[in-house]
């Protein structure tokens, strides 16, 4: 047995007994990226010699630390800033950047003393579903190294999944948590908006962002939430909401439990293997007690494009940022806004530039009212839908994403079709409301992901609802790394 | 009818501080077409006296008070900047 595939729980308790030492553990991790990272391409960079002090530092002084995260290895998505440690958000902008702060996540990993193990790869500045935006590397999906991980996390997802960390963080804006997690079999989560600061969290759309944690078990995900939530002082979004014990929340019983069920997340375009999947796990859910209903989110349909409005406009503000002169990229020119166009050409790709410029057309003189604005009052709509069936329900199922996986290449060169992949997962953000992904079975050899939604910082229902349908499934499912030698 | 035309993308460009070869522009005009197109799926919709969502928390401004604490050193704020002088960083000259 590999050992990742015991939860953070388990392994504690082998720290303390002295059964095994964090070392080890850390070099579980990169003896395994060193065998399948060839392949898989998660990370772009990694933390070698950090980590191995980090980990024996914790080794000298393992009796009696109760830390949350103890001596357990954790791959950072590339857009959360690392103090003195690249991190590039997957674009050559970046490609020199040395941040000068931790993220206020990281920050907390390590108050918990978990040990980050390296950068991992992702879309460029998290704009995409693919990870086939990344400047540096395609990353693959463990399941088949012919399909894509889903994105914007594809790193984190991938990652976790090849057993290459024990957990990672990702960022989700529009899904980049939960369709990758979905793709590739793990657990993701994308918190109440508010509840985990974006402190350090390189800007993409800053009123849909949220840092979450994806992993193997919903227990590790209860805890590594748990570690990285709070209030912050540096992001006055940041909510001051107490932070649960999750773990508490892990019971089994979800006898009663009222489960919303919505008949838009069953449409056409959805894979009706993926449907059947669904529907299975909605019995399961049912034989343990909860009250399954059919309800109706009427707005769904026009989630996907108020969500690129939207999404779109906030980048082209926050992007606005990278303009050559404090650092990334400087091309070479005697003319100040020559000079701004030449560094931002060289130093974005072409999904990125696309989305900027949706943007800027969206905010621009004369199209405010018809774009933005109408935007923003259909996001009013869709938020209204989740409160009314909230009234009744306590959570809502549905699957992650309308199919499994697809191939490297299939959907990279028709945006439309690659955004509309998102639209089971677009409706969460719009509304700030909290949702899981978790493994539901395989489809032709492919994971798909059950999704799990719940009220404003409510995740500890979530995490009932998820941890008693996955002790009772136990599925336990593992990729093949198809073509790879482990 | 193209919903934008090569010269408001070209205008466009230049708002967001982007330049693009002329083939660049032919197909952003196109794609850029499409994905408005899509989005004017939202005009099927009745808004009118809808609130408009800016932000889902109901957050006013948050304040602190104002109290004096150590910044960044410069050389470290200069460390990622790509020119510099004096301690400054360095910009194409903007007045003759």
């Amino acid at each position: 047995m590999a050992l990742f595939d015991e939860g953070l729980v388990e392994l504690k308790k082998k720290l303390h007994n002295k059964e095994i030492k964090s070392s080890e553990l850390i070099d579980e991790s990169f003896k395994r990226i060193q065998e399948v990272d060839d392949q898989v391409k998660a990370f772009l960079t990694l933390n070698e010699e950090a980590a191995r002090e980090a980990a024996k530092a914790i080794d000298e002084a393992v009796e009696g630390d109760s830390s949350l995260l103890l001596g357990m290895p954790i791959g950072i998505k590339d857009n959360i800033v690392t103090k003195g440690l690249r991190t590039t958000c997957s674009s050559q902008f970046l490609d020199n950047f040395i941040p000068l702060h931790n993220a206020t996540a990281l920050e907390k990993i390590y108050t918990a003393k978990g040990i980050m193990i390296g950068k991992l790869n992702m879309d460029e500045f998290a704009m995409g579903s693919s990870t086939e935006n990344s400047s540096y590397q395609k990353t693959r999906n463990p399941w088949d190294l012919d399909r894509v991980p889903g994105g914007s996390s594809g790193g984190s997802a991938a990652s976790v999944a090849a057993g290459e960390v024990l957990f990672s963080l990702g960022s989700d804006t529009g899904g980049s948590i939960r369709q990758p997690a979905s793709f590739c079999g793990v657990v993701g989560m994308k918190p109440t908006y508010g509840r985990v600061s974006r402190f350090g969290l390189v800007a993409f759309a800053s009123s849909l962002d949220q840092i979450g944690p994806l992993t193997r078990t919903v227990e590790d995900n209860a805890y590594l939430l748990e570690a990285i939530s709070g209030h912050d002082g540096y992001d006055s979004t940041s909510a001051d909401v107490d932070v649960p014990n999750y773990a508490s929340h892990l019971t089994g019983d979800i006898k009663g439990l009222k489960v919303a069920v919505p008949k838009e997340y069953f449409a056409e375009g959805v894979n009706a293997d993926v449907k059947a999947k669904i529907q299975d796990a909605i019995k399961q859910l049912e034989s343990l007690g909860a009250v399954c209903e059919e309800v109706s989110l009427p707005h769904t349909k026009y989630a996907v494009p108020a969500y690129y409005i939207i999404a779109s406009s906030e980048a082209s503000a926050n992007l606005a940022r990278f303009d050559g002169v404090r650092y990334g990229v400087r091309a070479e020119s005697n003319d100040l806004i020559e000079m701004y166009k030449k560094s931002r050409n060289e130093g974005f790709g072409d999904e990125v530039k696309r989305r900027i410029m949706l943007g800027t057309f969206a905010l621009s003189s004369g199209y405010y009212d018809a774009y933005y604005k109408k935007a923003q009052q259909v996001r009013t709509l869709i938020k209204q839908d989740f409160e009314k069936v909230f009234e009744e329900y306590d959570v809502i199922v549905g699957p992650t994403t309308p199919t499994t996986a697809f191939k490297i290449g299939e959907k990279v060169d028709d945006p439309l079709t690659m955004y509309a992949n998102d639209i089971l997962t677009i409706p969460v953000n719009l509304a700030g409301v909290p949702a899981i992904s978790l493994p539901c079975g395989l489809s032709d050899g492919l994971p798909v992901g059950l999704q799990i939604i719940g009220k404003p910082f409510d995740e500890g229902t979530i995490y009932r609802t998820a941890h008693a349908y996955e002790q009772a499934t136990n599925l336990g499912l593992k990729p093949a790394l198809k073509g790879v030698n482990a | 009818m193209s919903r934008i035309t090569e010269e408001q993308v070209k205008h466009v460009a230049h708002l967001a501080r982007l330049s693009f070869e002329d083939e660049e522009i032919a197909t952003l005009t196109t794609q850029l077409g499409d994905i408005i197109g899509f989005a004017e799926e939202l005009n099927g919709l009745d808004t009118e006296g809808i609130e408009p969502t800016t932000h889902v928390l109901d957050l006013v401004n948050v304040l602190r008070d104002d109290v004096v604490r150590a910044s960044l050193p410069r050389e470290e704020a200069l460390k990622n900047a790509p020119e510099q002088e004096e301690g400054q960083v360095l910009v194409p000259q903007i007045m003759e």
